[in-house]
Formats: structure tokens, sequence, C-alpha cells
């Protein structure tokens, strides 16, 4: 950070700037193309997905002219261009919204899973990577690969319905699908879209206590899987560190074995790491879509998964775009990062 | 790190007690797939879940009673008069009648809500167009007399009952005139409000709704008619048969709408749970299109009809959701026709294959919607078509891709459902008998269309029917019709649903109609 700003370096850094940001509009609009290009090849109806079943050839026509699918294909994805970059994706069948207000309503749902899930899968992950890398070969070595082993093949819906059956089902320890139970539905008005702070800012400490307790089971069980993750991928980082041979020399220098391992290995596994998170909290973000279906969770991968089934195009495409670029941001975040945190990287 | 331990195992104990597991006496908690909802607006409602929702939250002008069809009775229109010419019906309008949202319900009101269905033209509207009224026309056809007396003048002397059960469909509803033009934008005539929004005066209310979620009703205050019994009702959006059980068996929910023969089978032996049946009018039929050089053939169409196992299929994949039935009108419908008389005979099914010269068979596709339990149908139909040489490729598909091709006639056989728009014969004679342009860019698409059956004869027959003003008349007519459908169509009529509704013992009067859209909240109790 110490070095001098001269000219030579900041036109670099404004080269570099430009060529990600060129990059980034490339990959967007890639993007935009295949979603525009999937919306239009599907063999689905999306003027039949408006007007119902039973509709007349000319209330069928009408909406068909309505929806702009009489124009030529070139002049109607620039039309999509145009309205995507003001955000208006168009208005959803289902809900008769515009389909960016209905994405600002679920995302709070999914966002609340993917940070508790994330802080999960952080603290468990990286402690549990650590520990299996320093006992490597071990039988806890062992335990370890075989827990992240099960979160990178087990399929999620069917844990997330074991879990059901087991812990709703049968023990009666936690409450079933959805964000609270239903009766306690529209008692409490949406201020920020996030449950937990809405009952609180409502005073509602019943309806609190219920959406926390409504959160364990999907939390836990997205968390498992961004844990497996997470210790899969510390392990590794850690064990091509162990391997270094500055670690061999603190420890001849009589360096303590813990800040051998959580202060020079981990320091230089920091980097990596953050990538790591970042990329796995953009899946979680994504709406784990499988996750939200066996839970009934009304967030993003919810709200897609309804849209594919009702051919409400529109909000397939904005959805997917949202998620899109989402991962586009967590990527250039954790990029960004990179460069802060490893001098190298500059 | 150890104060987060702390933190952690703080919160555990604020949360683990063990879960209520019963709802609260004054709220009627629901299971439903209620995905398929696109519109609240009775002007445009046109699917099962959102006619229920209409039937529970408007009032309609006219009402039949649930138990029997052909008594109807008084709704919003206290009385009426049809002219001896058979043109001019003339209503007497209740007075007294006050929306939700406190304005008094008057001629007006409903002289608008008529003509909204015919402006917006939306889907239903043709349950009302089919009369003579146009956008242009209404001025004339729909008028009010005075504050509580409407006329309404149809193009020809139809049998009464035809446009009175018109009115108890959906159609009929009145809607809140001040309240929706309040709300009216580029002249939508409110529609975009209404989609979401509420305008009704029925038992309950429209609190909350999100789509492919959740619907939020909650009672009345300003009813005119009997109170509801309970405070609130919640249909909460769940897709999964098998979540739908566990919210019930757990009392999570009070009611489930969705569950497959197998979950009801399993719920049997639960004293906690009742099962409720109805007949509803939908039917299952395979649709044979005309333009396939195999389906075309009089001898192949009489033969596919003998290669169905009906009873097996209603004992196992259908078990209790579906009864036996092969004809186009619904048991419960006037001059319903109850003869069954195709059963599984492959033996006189080849000897129809070889008199039409195709002894071993052809290969032809099924168009199938991959929903139970349509599959599990096509699945049967294909084993036992494949015992008289008829190979079947399945093409599986979601409902919507179904759809379009059919209503592209692109198919060879669709399997499907239909179900009746109005509790009058005419709702399914129109579809299925009558087909008065058989070309491409033909105005009127009724399934006979869709499936390429030119049947000039039989159209004829079938108007002829709906202006038979005697009923006993009218009814042996829509039983002859159906007698030569049954023979020469390419439609196979299978089964006709019947509605199972699974919910906790302490459920009372949750009334479940013949149609989908009489199903009613008002009288239940917990």
């Amino acid at each position: 950070m110490s070095e001098l700003l001269t000219r030579t370096t900041l036109v670099r850094t404004l080269k570099q700037t430009v060529r990600i940001l060129v990059m980034l509009a490339t990959t967007f609009l890639g993007l935009l193309l295949i979603t525009f290009l999937i919306g239009r090849v599907v063999p689905i109806d999306p003027v039949l997905a408006v007007v119902g079943d039973k509709a007349s050839p000319q209330v069928y026509e009408n909406a068909r002219i309505a929806m702009g699918l009489d124009l030529p294909l070139w002049k109607q994805f620039l039309i999509y261009i145009g309205n995507v970059v003001t955000g208006d994706f168009g208005t959803s069948v289902l809900t008769a919204n515009p389909v960016i207000d209905d994405i600002l309503r679920v995302f709070p749902a999914t966002f609340e899973l993917a940070v508790t899930a994330t802080v999960i899968g952080i603290v468990l992950g990286i402690p549990l990577g650590i520990f299996s890398a320093v006992k490597q070969g071990s039988f806890w070595d062992h335990v370890m690969r075989v827990i992240g082993l099960f979160g990178h093949s087990l399929p999620i819906f069917w844990l997330g319905l074991m879990g059901l059956m087991f812990f709703y089902v049968r023990l009666d320890l936690l409450p079933g699908p959805g964000r609270v139970d239903i009766f306690y539905e529209g008692i409490v008005t949406p201020v920020t879209g996030f449950l937990m702070i809405d009952s609180i800012l409502a005073g509602e400490w019943e309806i609190f206590r219920n959406a926390v307790y409504h959160l364990i089971l999907p939390a836990s069980l997205l968390g498992y899987y961004s844990m497996a993750y997470l210790l899969r991928m510390t392990r590794s980082f850690m064990i091509e560190q162990l391997r270094q041979e500055y670690i061999l020399t603190a420890r001849v220098k009589g360096v303590k074995e813990w800040n051998v391992i959580w202060g020079h290995a981990l320091g230089n596994c920091a980097i990596p790491l953050i990538t790591v998170i970042a990329l796995s909290f953009g899946t979680l973000l994504e709406g784990s879509v499988l996750t939200e279906t066996v839970f009934a969770w009304p967030g993003l991968g919810l709200y897609l998964t309804n849209s594919l089934l009702n051919a409400d195009m529109n909000a397939v495409l904005g959805s997917t775009i949202v998620v899109g670029a989402i991962f586009l941001g967590v990527n250039l975040f954790s990029d960004f990062l990179y460069k802060v945190v490893d001098p190298r990287a500059r | 790190m150890r104060t987060l331990f702390l933190f952690v195992f703080a919160l555990s104990l604020l949360v683990i007690q063990t879960a209520q597991a019963s709802t609260p006496k004054d709220i009627l908690v629901m299971a439903f797939n209620i995905d398929e909802i696109i519109s609240l607006d009775p002007a445009g409602i046109f699917e099962f879940a959102s006619a229920e929702y209409a039937a529970n939250a408007y009032d309609r002008l006219i009402n039949y009673n649930v138990d029997n069809v052909s008594a109807i009775y008084p709704g919003i229109a206290e009385s009426w008069e049809i002219s001896d010419d058979g043109l001019t019906y003339t209503f007497k309008i209740r007075n007294g009648v006050s929306f939700a949202s406190g304005n008094k319900l008057s001629a007006d009101d409903v002289v608008f809500s008529l003509r909204r269905v015919v402006l917006l033209d939306k889907s239903p509207a043709f349950i009302l167009t089919q009369f003579g009224f146009t956008p242009e026309n209404v001025k004339k056809t729909i008028t009010k007399v005075d504050d509580y007396t409407v006329k309404i003048i149809v193009d020809q002397a139809y049998a009464p009952s035809f446009f009175l059960y018109c009115l108890t469909s959906t159609a009929g509803s009145v809607v809140d005139k001040k309240e929706v033009m309040a709300h009216e934008k580029d002249g939508d005539l409110g529609h975009g409000w209404l989609k979401t929004g509420y305008a009704g005066s029925g038992p309950y209310t429209l609190r909350t709704w999100k789509a492919s979620e959740i619907i939020i009703l909650d009672a009345n205050k300003n009813y005119w008619g009997d109170a509801p019994q309970l405070k609130r009702v919640i249909i909460r959006h769940i897709v999964g048969s098998a979540s739908q059980r566990m919210l019930l068996e757990k009392g999570d929910v009070d009611m489930a709408r969705n569950l497959t023969a197998d979950d009801l089978k399993s719920l049997e032996s639960n004293k906690d749970i009742k099962i409720q049946k109805r007949a509803k009018g939908r039917i299952y039929y395979l649709g044979l299109n005309q333009k396939n050089k195999y389906l075309k053939i009089p001898e192949v169409r009489q033969a596919l009809k003998y290669l169905i196992d009906y009873k097996g299929m209603e004992q196992s994949i259908l078990r209790g959701k579906a009864t036996l039935h092969q004809a186009f009108l619904p048991e419960g419908f006037l001059g319903a026709l109850e003869e069954t008389p195709f059963s599984l005979d492959i033996e006189k099914a080849k000897a129809l294959l070889k008199k039409a010269g195709f002894e071993n068979g052809f290969t032809v596709n099924m168009d199938t919607r991959s929903a139970e339990p349509v599959t599990s149908m096509a699945l049967s139909i294909q084993s036992t078509f494949a015992k008289a040489g008829i190979k079947v490729e399945i093409i599986p598909g979601d409902g919507k891709q179904t759809l379009t091709k059919y209503r592209a006639r692109r198919h060879d056989i669709y399997i499907g459902d239909w179900g009746p728009d109005y509790m009058d014969p005419h709702t399914n004679a129109d579809t299925f008998a009558r087909n008065p342009d058989n070309s491409n860019d033909a105005k009127f698409k009724p399934l006979a269309w869709r499936n390429a059956w030119d049947i000039p004869e039989m159209t004829r027959k079938t108007d002829a029917a709906v202006l038979e003003r005697d009923t006993a008349k009218r009814a042996q007519m829509y039983l002859d019709l159906q007698r030569e459908h049954q023979r020469v169509s390419p439609f196979v009529v299978m089964f006709q649903d019947i509605e199972v509704v699974a919910e906790r013992a302490n459920v009372k009067n949750f009334i479940l109609g013949p149609s989908f859209d009489s199903n009613f909240y008002q009288y239940t109790t917990k």
C-alpha cells in the first residue's frame, strides 16, 4: 500500500478497471442473449400462460401483440436489453406484479437462509478442515473426509425430506415446512422483508420465536453442504501449506504448533478461502432451488421453481438474470478482496 | 469463540420447546395446490382454485342447490321473470346488501359487472357472449330499469335454464362498481387492480394474496346473509401430496386438498382424519386427432375404446379419485348418460383393426402431461394398446407444453381432462359435439375442432338442444346425442373425477359441491 502512485500505476489500474468492466459487460450480454434465446425456443406458449386454456382466438391474438411477440426476433431482443438495463423484467403472469418487485419481495427469505447457512459453514467447516489437515491420514481425518464426501454426493432434497421426517414428524422437535406456522402468516406486515427483523419491529415475539424455529432445519441443511464444501477446500489448502518450507522453518525455530497452524499456514490459506466462501455464498443465494421447494420456503429458489412450472417466462428469465448478476458480482468482489489481501496480485 | 458458543447455546434454549401442533380454533388452515391462479378478477377467473375463491368472496346473481343441481335459488337477484318470447329476462335485485367496502349494492353494480365481463373479453367472457352480447351492444342488451331492477335481452329464445345456469357461474359475480372504478387505469375497467385486489360482498373478504404462496380470507363483517362461522381462512400453497399429508397428520393444517390415492389409503386408519368425497364435473378423456391417417378410420377409433383397462385403472391408479364414466356429460348434469358400453376386450379390438386393414397395428404418439394421475394412466393405456399391436410413444411435457401442441392440432393422441364451465349441459356439448368450422383459422376452436373432427350434422343437433325449452325433451336430446357421440366420436371418455378432501376430525360443514366453484367455507366450524 505504501508504494507511490506514479502515473504508470495509475494508467495500469485504469486499464485494468476498463478491462474488467468490458469483460463484465460482455459476460452479462452473453447471459442476456442465452436467457432470451432459451425463452424463445422452449416449446411453451407464453401467450397461453397469460390468457389461459379456453380463451378465444381473438383474445389470444390481442395478447400476443400486446406482448410484442409478433415483432422480428432481433427487435424483440433489443427491446429486451433496453428493458433489462432499466431494471424492467416485464410483468409476471403468475403474480401480475412487475418481476423486479417480486424478486425484491422474495429475496430476503433466501438471503436470511443463505447468511445463516454460510455462518454455520464457516464456523464449522474451516476449523474441521484445519483439524483434518493437521491429522492427515488419521482416523479422524477419514471421518472428516466422509462427512465432506456426503455433503458432496447426497442429494439435498432427500436429506431435507429425511430431516423433516425425523425432526418434525417423528420427534416433534422442529416445525414443518414454511417460514412460520401457517396460522401466523399475514400477521406481520413486511417492512424489511426479513421476517426475524420484521417480527421484532412489530413486537410479535411469538412469531419471532416461531420464525427462528422454522429456520433451524433448512439453514442447518444448507449449512451442512456449505460446511462440507469449506471443509474439503480448507483441508486441501492447508495440506498444501503445511508441506511448504516456511512451515518447517517455523517449527525448527520453535514457534508453537498452534501459531504455526492458525497463524502462518492459515494466513496463507486466507486468500483462496475468501474466494471459496464468496462463491459458496453465491451458490446459496441462488435460492438452493431444491431446499426451498422441500421446505416450502418462499424465497428466490421457490419463486424460480414456480415460475418454471407455470411457464411464467418473464419471471424465469428475470430470476435467472438476477442469479447470474449475483454470481458475476460475487466473483468480482472476491477478485477485489484478493487484490486487497494479497500484495502479489496487484 | 467462547462468547459465540454461549450465544448459540442461549438461542437454542430460547427455541427448544415442543412445537405447538394445532391451529387456532377460529382459523381454518388449508394445504392446497394453488399455483394455477393467475387472476382474482371474477371477469377473468378461469381456473379451479380461483373459481373456488370467487365462490366464497363474491356473491352471484343466482345460486343452485349443491345437493340438487336442478334447483336454483336467488342470490343477489331476488326473483326473475322471463318474457313469453323467451328473449327478455327481468331481475329484481336484493335490497339491503352492502359490499365489504361499505358501499350499497344496487342495479348499477349488477349491470356494470355483467357488462364488464363482456367488455374485458377475458377467458370466461364466452359464458355471457354466447347469448349475443357484444362490447357494442351491451348498452342496449344489459340495462338498468330502476335502482333494483335489471333487464337483459338475449339474441335467441334459449332454454331458460341455460341462461340462468350461466349466471350461477363466476361470470355472474357482482363487483363493487365504485371501488373498482376508483382503481381504473387507461380504461381497463379496474382489471389491472382487481387481478390482485378485492371488491366483493361475499361471506369472506380477501386479506392477503401472494401468488403460488398463500391466500388469506377474513370473515366479512358486512355480510348480508348467515354470518361466516370462522374469522379467518388461510390457504397455503403446498405442492406435493406427501408434504400436504405430513402437515395434516401433524395438525399444522386442518385440510389437505391434493392427496394422491396412495396417501389417502394410508390415512384410512387414522382416527384423527376424515375423508370427504364428491363427484366433480371434470372428466378424463383421450382426444384422437383426425388428421392422423390411422386415427381417422372409424374402426380404429372404435377399437381403441375396447383397448383400455377402465376397471383396472379405476381400482388401482385412480382408487377412489375417479369413477368410470364414458359420456361427455358428467353425472349430475341434466341428460347425463350413465351407460358404459366399453370395457377391455382385446379380441374385439383386434377384429376391428383387422377390418380396418391394420392387423399388425401401427405406431402413434401420445402427448402426456407429467402429472399424476395422467402419467400412470398413459402407461396403462400404452400397455393395453400394445396387446393389439399398437405401439404408443409417450411424449411427456408439462401442462403448458402439451396444451400448446394440442391447441395447434399437432398431436396424435392427447390424454387430458375437461371441466365444465357452468352447470348446464350445453357447456360440454358445445365443446365435445360442436364444431361449426373445421378450417385451420376457425373463429371457434372447441375440443372437436382441436381433434379436427368435422361434424356439421351433430353441430346442428347440439344447437337445437340448447333452444329446446321443454326440459324433459331437452334431456332426451342430450341422451341421444351422447349415445351417438359414444359410438362414433374421436373422444374416448374414461372417467369422472372425484374430489377428495382430507380433514381433521374436528372440522365440520366444509361444503363440497358438485362443481369446482361450489365448495363453500361459510358454514365451516372447528
